[in-house]
């Protein structure tokens, strides 16, 4: 073990940081394969289905299958499109959501960068990857395609907004931009987590995150009904599977940024009780990915109950109800942090 | 030190490209994103320089919001090139006045002895140091006035536009949402109970 | 109304919906696993063709082409000459099983029982052109299902 130690502290900062990315895109790549399984199975069983059973051992390989097959394909680049813009979206749209991982904690210490405004970062990025849809339905220079992008656009700028009211109630709760001071703000006990204080503010953040990664019920940049499938008709192949693999990455990217700030990330929900002893044994990091995955469930979840908004339900939503509401929490919020009130703004948590 | 200089001559070059694209491109469309790219490495140089909140709201906002509404208009519009190049003499004295009065306050402004204060005065700072957090600090202080005059004047843009642009037009066929959440079942649907007629 | 509001601000009703559903997520599936569990196939169920014999082994169909001017989808096409003891008798008897709509109505025309559906309907084709049954092909399968096929007619005929 040290000798692993000394060989990794031996190795330039910059293949450090390089070995970091990947040992940390491998595995999420591989979450993202396995999210379109679990999509699949959840939803089926919902319908009463069973789901994909038939590659592998209950359909454990389809997602390696379903890889396969996309890269066989061929990417048709259609006469009118744009060329180079063409295949320039799907780039656009999977690299802030695999930059926005930088800054994300997994347990203390175990975070690539672990830089002081590290909530504004993930908020930037995951605010330009818009441009991929928008570019991609513009370069297809098709109707449906524009249609969905324009829909994206709007619906995206709107959520930005009440999401990013949501992410300013935790900032004032925590006192900090940075990630991993905002979970150790959580600890204590299961009460302590700023789901309970910023209930409302949770709640809308995570509705938020649902329309901002476009999936259902907020999906009309997709639509499959009305617009085909949007911004990326026109894609097919890898091409279109790197659509495929930034939304999933977004999905799993919303659901950690939840737990990390609403449900305490790695903390153990046993922390404070007699309990938690008995689970110490369990390594932090296990405690956020069960979190996380309780998040990812619920967007399979919702995609699996609930019927498509509307264009003009959604924008309703957004500016006449979730900001009126994120605002007046806010306000709440900082009246209680001024007043130190007890139990979680007292600065004892920390 | 060497590789902080290629990333900045790099960073600077992409900038300038991108920003000279902005104004040479024929394609508005085209023209929008080389801003969006001239945005975003102005924001990477400002966060080599320390000055990372900046940089980061600089993405969030411009790159983020200000320029995805652009590009949705920019989209819709459909503008007709043969048009516009049609006033180009018109606005061209004008156009060169704006820019020779900007370049010659930007040399005014930018003499060499101020460059070389600037270069003097820049500080490294530790890690832990906080920019957001001195930024706020500064803001609510020493800038309180200005800073909520300023807030205050956006405000006040806000209502306008919404003012602005709103207007009740008679005679359209539009549904309220709002209206259409609060319906239920009983406002619609009547349930009669019949008495069974025999047929003799 | 106050109530109403309070009840979409606490997403009551969508609260519901999830519970429905998260229900349904633990309730039996009723999914028929395919290649080894089959669904019961109902003995008027119409599938490919096949073209029958009589017990003597003489062929049943006596060219009327009937079934040729009923076909809605003119997928069949026959071609007929006397044999040589007199009768008449079908030289080419050929079904597109590309055009064929599976109707039923060559069966319900043929006065003979000679042209008839089996059920089976798991079949392929590998090569362009082997989707024109002619009458060889016909007949052979009449003759490897004809148990299945009397049965089937036998328990159909009480309701004709």
């Amino acid at each position: 073990m040290e000798f692993l130690i000394s060989i990794w502290e031996m190795l330039p900062v910059t293949v450090q940081i390089l070995m970091k990315i990947v040992a940390l895109v491998l595995p999420l790549m591989l979450g993202v394969a396995y999210l379109t399984l679990a999509e699949r199975k959840v939803i089926g069983y919902m319908q009463v289905r069973v789901g994909p059973n038939r590659v592998g051992f209950k359909g454990i390989l389809q997602p390696i299958a379903d890889a396969l097959k996309l890269l066989m394909k061929e990417i048709v680049i259609p006469n009118p499109a744009n060329r180079y813009l063409f295949i320039i979206a799907p780039v656009m749209s999977i690299m802030p959501a695999l930059a926005a991982w930088a800054v994300i904690p997994f347990d203390e210490g175990m975070v690539i960068a672990n830089i002081n405004a590290g909530l504004l970062y993930v908020l930037a990025l995951t605010s330009l990857g818009v441009y991929g849809v928008i570019i991609a339905g513009w370069a297809s220079n098709s109707k449906y395609a524009l249609l969905g992008a324009l829909r994206s656009a709007a619906q995206v700028v709107s959520y930005e907004i009440a999401m990013g009211f949501a992410l300013v109630g935790v900032i004032l709760a925590a006192g900090s931009l940075n990630l991993t001071d905002i979970v150790q703000g959580q600890s204590g006990s299961a009460l302590h987590w700023y789901w309970l204080p910023l209930l409302p503010l949770f709640v809308i953040y995570f509705i938020a995150g649902v329309a901002e990664t476009n999936r259902a019920p907020f999906d009309i940049a997709e639509g499959e009904s009305e617009i085909v499938a949007g911004f990326h008709v026109d894609y097919s192949g890898m091409a279109f599977a790197i659509f495929f693999l930034a939304e999933y990455a977004n999905m799993i990217l919303i659901s950690a940024l939840a737990a990390l700030m609403f449900l305490g990330g790695w903390l153990s929900p046993f922390q404070g009780t007699p309990l938690e002893s008995v689970f110490s044994f369990v390594p932090p990091f296990m405690w956020l990915l069960a979190k996380t995955s309780f998040f990812l469930f619920c967007f399979l979840w919702f995609r699996a109950t609930f019927p498509r908004y509307r264009y003009d339900q959604i924008m309703r939503l957004g500016w006449k109800v979730f900001i009126p509401i994120t605002i007046f929490w806010l306000l709440v919020v900082a009246f209680c942090v001024v007043n130190k009130m007890p139990i979680w703004f007292d600065g004892k948590g920390a | 030190m060497i590789f902080e200089y290629i990333i900045f001559y790099l960073f600077s070059g992409i900038l300038l490209l991108s920003s000279t694209m902005v104004v040479v491109v024929r394609n508005p469309v085209f023209a929008a994103l080389f801003l969006v790219l001239s945005f975003f490495t102005a924001a990477i140089l400002w966060v080599t320089m320390q000055a990372e909140f900046l940089g980061i709201v600089l993405v969030l906002v411009y790159v983020g919001a200000v320029m995805v509404l652009f590009l949705f208009v920019i989209m819709m519009l459909n503008l007709e090139l043969s048009k516009l190049k049609q006033f180009y003499h018109r606005y061209m004295p004008i156009g060169l006045l704006v820019a020779v009065t900007m370049a010659v306050e930007l040399i005014i402004v930018l003499t060499p002895e101020k460059l070389s204060q600037l270069q003097q005065s820049q500080v490294s700072h530790p890690a832990e140091y906080n920019n957001t957090a001195e930024l706020g600090r500064q803001l609510y202080t020493d800038y309180m006035y200005p800073f909520e005059i300023a807030a205050v004047i956006l405000l006040v843009a806000i209502i306008a536009a919404i003012v602005l642009t709103m207007r009740r037009r008679p005679g359209t066929k539009h549904q309220d949402p709002g209206k259409q959440v609060l319906v239920q079942a009983k406002d619609r649907v009547k349930v009669v109970s019949i008495d069974v007629e025999r047929r003799d | 109304m106050i109530k109403q509001y309070l009840g979409s601000l606490f997403l009551i009703e969508l609260l519901k919906g999830l519970k429905l559903t998260g229900k349904y997520f633990f309730a039996k599936k009723f999914t028929i696993m395919y290649p080894e569990e089959k669904t019961p196939i109902s003995n008027r169920f119409r599938g490919r063709h096949a073209l029958r014999r009589y017990p003597n082994g003489e062929e049943r169909c006596i060219a009327c082409k009937l079934c040729e001017a009923v076909c809605p989808a003119l997928a069949i096409t026959i071609e007929a000459e006397p044999r040589d003891d007199g009768t008449r008798r079908t030289t080419k008897y050929e079904i597109d099983l590309f055009k064929c709509i599976f109707c039923g109505f060559c069966e319900e025309s043929c006065p003979v029982d000679s042209i008839v559906e089996t059920n089976i309907f798991e079949y392929h084709y590998e090569q362009r052109g082997e989707q024109i049954m002619d009458k060889t092909k016909l007949l052979q399968f009449g003759d490897d299902y004809e148990a299945q096929l009397a049965q089937d007619r036998t328990l159909d005929a009480q309701y004709r």
